[in-house]
Formats: structure tokens, sequence, C-alpha cells
């Protein structure tokens, strides 16, 4: 956690908490890009050196990220809008969608409770273990999503723990949505905590300390003051944690039992199309997937934005 | 030592907060692991050996490590020179390079892996320019890794250079040093933390990747399987112990590179601040 933010700015990231670095997910927030006014001889290049690592730079985004982009919507519309919209218009692709949409609701939904409160501890407490913690909260990060998904299928699968039992009273985790809950939950779940224990962590400090001598309660104080001063944060990590969920491949494939129309989510239908070479149909489920990526880009660089314009301001508690 | 906060005391809702976090962090967290832990402890060890030892699991993870760690360098070169631009020279549409680079985030990776394949085909937009085979070779598997593990460094040293005071540059620069000397031996030094922890980030990522993956691929056996691949079809066949095995395999992996990488930024940070 602390050190995928080394050498942010001061005070707005979690110290250390974890000794392994935990990936899979998002590094940090993109600080967005200030005005740089003077620009000392000492600190520049030779001007012939400056537009070649520009070029370099555009030739290499759009080799590697706009080609790919631009191939989705090719390929969707390969054979025309009539198909486009025909595959779009499927049962089994609307299940899917729909499926995909309540598992990443659920998923945010849960991370997001849990974000709050492991925020709210990480960034306002002192405690033996916080270290420690912090790296657990972390872990899922680390792990494979498919290893994710057999953690799950170990515990509720038919040969797992739980299996047996669940059986007997006919209650489905696995190859059902509760299980494709859990498997979202537990890749997207540091998300928000690590976006929000370090905003707790620098804000707010006087203004919780004067709204408790003013006699707010407990409650009042982290609704009133608290949370609108790390509203940013809040969105950030909820931004990320729904595009995780959303595109989420390796651990759902595993707990899903890939049944048509059932418990394939938007990813998995697309495999399945693309598996059966129905190539223009995977395409446009695909291409609805790019357009979701490309609104989170968006909506994470606007949030970024205005997140840098300067120091949350936690409104009065009025 | 009581389980009561040391600073800032007098803020309601530790016990709350601690107790649904460690509530969350049990039921979503450590009990999964340790039913994979408890589970890969019911073999023996001559099944523990049958599987590890196996020629095409033992092919898999050489293939995801070479892969992850070639993937892991390029990114390393392209994301710091992709983190100077946005920050140092601001071209025109920066603000738009600078959204872009989250994309193979946001991007589901089924997607990322159908339109990688479809490009590096023999007859696709790149592949029939390139004089070798990418798509269905594990240089296919090196190019969606690549993309997957784009954002980690620029995200990770694009902050550190923003920090960056411009004192020490300028006053090498008064000293006579070259601008080439003044980013080596004045600027790298900053980085290097960042850089180690955006490889170690996207090395991590490389590692587990499965989405990506699996099309370009092809999942040729002993040429470019991934792990996570011969995790899913073990347990295709309800080989749930052999899957269990190659899984803790996987994760001890990552965790001893993420550990190593980890003693070595502690060691470049104690050159820095000592």
């Amino acid at each position: 956690m602390a050190d995928v933010n080394e050498g942010g700015p001061p005070g707005r990231y979690a110290p250390s908490s974890s000794p392994l670095v935990l990936p899979h997910g998002m590094p940090g927030p993109s600080p967005g890009i200030p005005s740089q006014a003077r620009r000392p001889l000492a600190r520049t290049e030779p001007r012939a050196v400056r537009v070649a690592a520009i070029l370099l730079v555009l030739v290499y985004l759009a080799g590697f990220l706009l080609l790919p982009l631009a191939a989705v919507f090719c390929e969707a519309l390969a054979q025309g809008w009539r198909v486009y919209l025909a595959a779009l218009r499927e049962p089994e692709a609307w299940a899917a969608l729909r499926l995909s949409l309540t598992a990443t609701l659920a998923a945010v939904t849960l991370n997001t409770s849990f974000g709050l409160a492991a925020g709210w501890l990480l960034g306002k407490f002192q405690f033996p273990g916080r270290r420690l913690l912090g790296t657990l909260i972390d872990l899922p990060f680390a792990v494979s999503p498919v290893v994710a998904g057999l953690m799950f299928m170990l515990i509720f699968g038919a040969q797992g723990w739980l299996g047996p039992w669940l059986i007997a009273r006919d209650i489905r985790i696995a190859f059902a949505l509760p299980g494709i809950v859990l498997a979202t939950s537990f890749v997207t779940f540091p998300f928000v905590a690590r976006e929000l224990a370090p905003v707790f962590q620098a804000a707010g400090g006087e203004q919780e300390e004067a709204a408790r001598m003013l006699g707010a309660s407990g409650w009042q104080i982290f609704w009133r003051v608290s949370l609108p001063g790390a509203r940013w944060g809040l969105a950030y990590g909820v931004i990320l944690c729904s595009a995780r969920a959303m595109g989420e491949f390796g651990a759902v494939s595993v707990v899903s039992g890939h049944i048509r129309g059932l418990t394939d989510t938007l990813p998995l239908h697309i495999e399945a199309l693309y598996n059966e070479y129905q190539f223009s149909a995977a395409f446009a489920c695909a291409s609805l997937l790019s357009l979701t990526a490309l609104l989170t880009v968006g909506l994470k660089a606007w949030v970024g934005r205005r997140r840098n314009e300067g120091p949350p301001q936690p409104r009065s508690a009025a | 030592m009581a389980l009561a906060p040391a600073s800032r005391s007098r803020l309601p809702g530790f016990h709350l907060s601690l107790g649904l976090t460690l509530l969350w962090v049990g039921l979503l967290v450590l009990l999964p692991l340790a039913a994979l832990v408890l589970k890969a402890a019911t073999a023996s060890p001559a099944q523990v050996l049958a599987v590890a030892a196996s020629p095409r699991v033992l092919a898999s993870l050489r293939l995801s490590l070479l892969a992850s760690l070639a993937a892991a360098l390029v990114n390393l070169g392209a994301g710091t020179l992709l983190a100077w631009v946005l920050v140092r020279y601001q071209p025109p549409g920066s603000g738009l390079l600078d959204a872009l680079v989250d994309l193979p985030f946001a991007l589901p990776t089924a997607v990322a892996g159908i339109a990688l394949t479809r490009i590096y085909m023999a007859d696709g937009w790149v592949g029939r320019h390139l004089p070798f085979r990418v798509a269905f070779t594990p240089v296919g598997v090196f190019v969606a890794l690549v993309f997957i593990g784009l954002p980690f460094v620029v995200r990770t040293v694009q902050p550190v250079l923003m920090d960056l005071p411009p004192e020490e540059e300028e006053a090498a620069a008064c000293l006579g040093a070259s601008r080439t000397r003044i980013l080596l031996r004045v600027v790298l030094p900053h980085l290097r933390p960042a850089l180690v922890t955006g490889f170690a980030l996207a090395l991590a990522r490389g590692m587990g990747e499965y989405g990506s993956v699996i099309f370009i691929s092809a999942n040729l056996p002993f040429r470019t399987e991934i792990p996570p691949l011969l995790i899913v079809s073990r347990l295709e066949q309800y080989d749930y112990l052999g899957a269990t095995v190659i899984a803790c395999m996987l994760l001890v992996i990552s965790f001893l590179l993420l550990f190593l990488l980890q003693i070595l930024q502690r060691g470049g940070r104690a050159v820095r601040h000592g």
C-alpha cells in the first residue's frame, strides 16, 4: 500500500502497511497534470530529444492501446449494424449483462461497506497489528484470480468443505449468483479501503475535533464531517472497484459453471461466443464492455482532476 | 498494551470499524486462504511431487515467469518514458494521454484478450506485417502481459516525478554536470523505489493473469500454457487436489518475487536516506 504510493504528496497516502506489494489493481491515483509555467534549461533536454520522446510515446500508445480498442469496434461492425444489433438483442447476451450488473452492484456495495470501515480504522487509529491488517487487506491483489476462484470452490464446491451440507439443503453458492458475487468481491476487495485509508488519515483532523467539541456524536462526525471530506477518494475507489468487478474473468470463470443464460457473466459470454467462432457477436458484446471501460477512464480522470483542485474541504456540520 | 488506539484516540468508531473489518477480512480473505492451505496439506508428498514435478506444470511456470519478467522489463522502460513525457514535456493532449494510460486496467481482460488476438493473428492488422508469428506462440503471452502491465510503472513513477524538487537538478547543472549525468546520478536515484514498486506490481499481475492470455496463447501444452490455465483444466476434471498444488506453487512464487523486490527496495531506501 505505502510502497505503491512511495513519494506521493506527503500525508495523502497511508504510511507503511504492507510488506508485500500487492498488485492486480490500480497503482495509486492518477495525479493529473499541473501546469508547469517555468521550464528552466537545467531541467529539460534538447528539443530534438523531447520531440523524439513524445513521438515514441505517441506511437507506443497508439499501437498498444488504441489499436486493440479500434479492433474491437471494427470486428463488432464487420458484418454491419444489423448483425451488431441482433447480437446485442440476444436473450443470452441480455441475461449475461444483467448478471454482470447484479454481481458488480453486489460486490461494490459489499466492498464499499467494508472499505468505509477499514478505511476509517486504518486512517484514524494506530493499534498493534495495523500493518499486518493492511497486508491482509491488500492480499487479494497478489492472488491470481483463478486461484481466488479455486479457493471458493474448495469451500462451496461439491467436493468442498460445505458442499455436501449445502447440496443436502439445496442451497446454491458455487455455480450460482452467490459464488459469482463472492469471487468478484474477493478480487476487488482492497480498492475502496486502500483509497479511503489515506484520505481519512490526511483530512479533517481539526474539523472532526471541532465537531466533537461542539457536541456532535460519533455518527454525526462521520456522516457530516469525515465522509464529505473523503468523497472524492470514495468515488475513486468505487470507480476502480466497479471497473474490475464488471470485467472480472478468471475468478468468475472458475465459480460460475458456465451455464448459458444463467451463470455466464458478460465476459464469460464473450468467451463462449468467441470459442464458437461467432466473432461478430463476441466483439459486439466486447464493444459494450469497451464503452464501459472508456466511460470508466473518463470518470476516473474527471474525479482525479476534481480531487487535485485542492485539499478536500469538508462541508460545515450545520 | 491494550487494544486501544494510541493517537487521535478520541475519535469514535474504533471498536465498530475494527469488528467490521476483521469480520470481512476473516470471511472473504482468511477463510478462503485457509481452505486452500488445508486442502494442500491433505496431499501426500508423493501426490505433491507428481504434480509439482510434472514437465507440463514446470513448463507453464517457466513460461509465466519468463514472459512476466520480460513484459515487466518492457513496461519499466516504456512506463518511465511515458511518465517522463507526461510530467516534463506535457505535449498537447497530454490530459487525454494520461487518461488513456488507465485503459488496460479498465478494459476487461477477456476483451483485451480477443482484441489482441485479432490484431496479432497472421492476417491481423499487426500480425500480417511481422516476419514472425505472435498469436498462438509464447511471444503472444508476452504481448498480452505488456498490455496488461502498462499502467503500473507509469502510475508509480508519475507522482514521484511531479514532486521532484528542481533545486538538485539545477545545482548539478550549475556545477557543470551534463544532462545525461544529471539524469543518471540525480534523477534516477529518486525514482528507484517507485521503479522497483511498479516493476513488482506489473510482474505479479503478469504471473496471475488469465483472461487476456488464454485467447492469444491458444493453450498449447508445453508451449503456451500458463499455470492458471492448468488450474482451470484440473478443476474441469474434478482434480481439486492437483489444482490446489499448482495454485500453491503459483502463490509461493509470486510471494517470493514480491518479497525479493521488497528487500531490494528496502536496500535502495536505506542508501537514499542513509
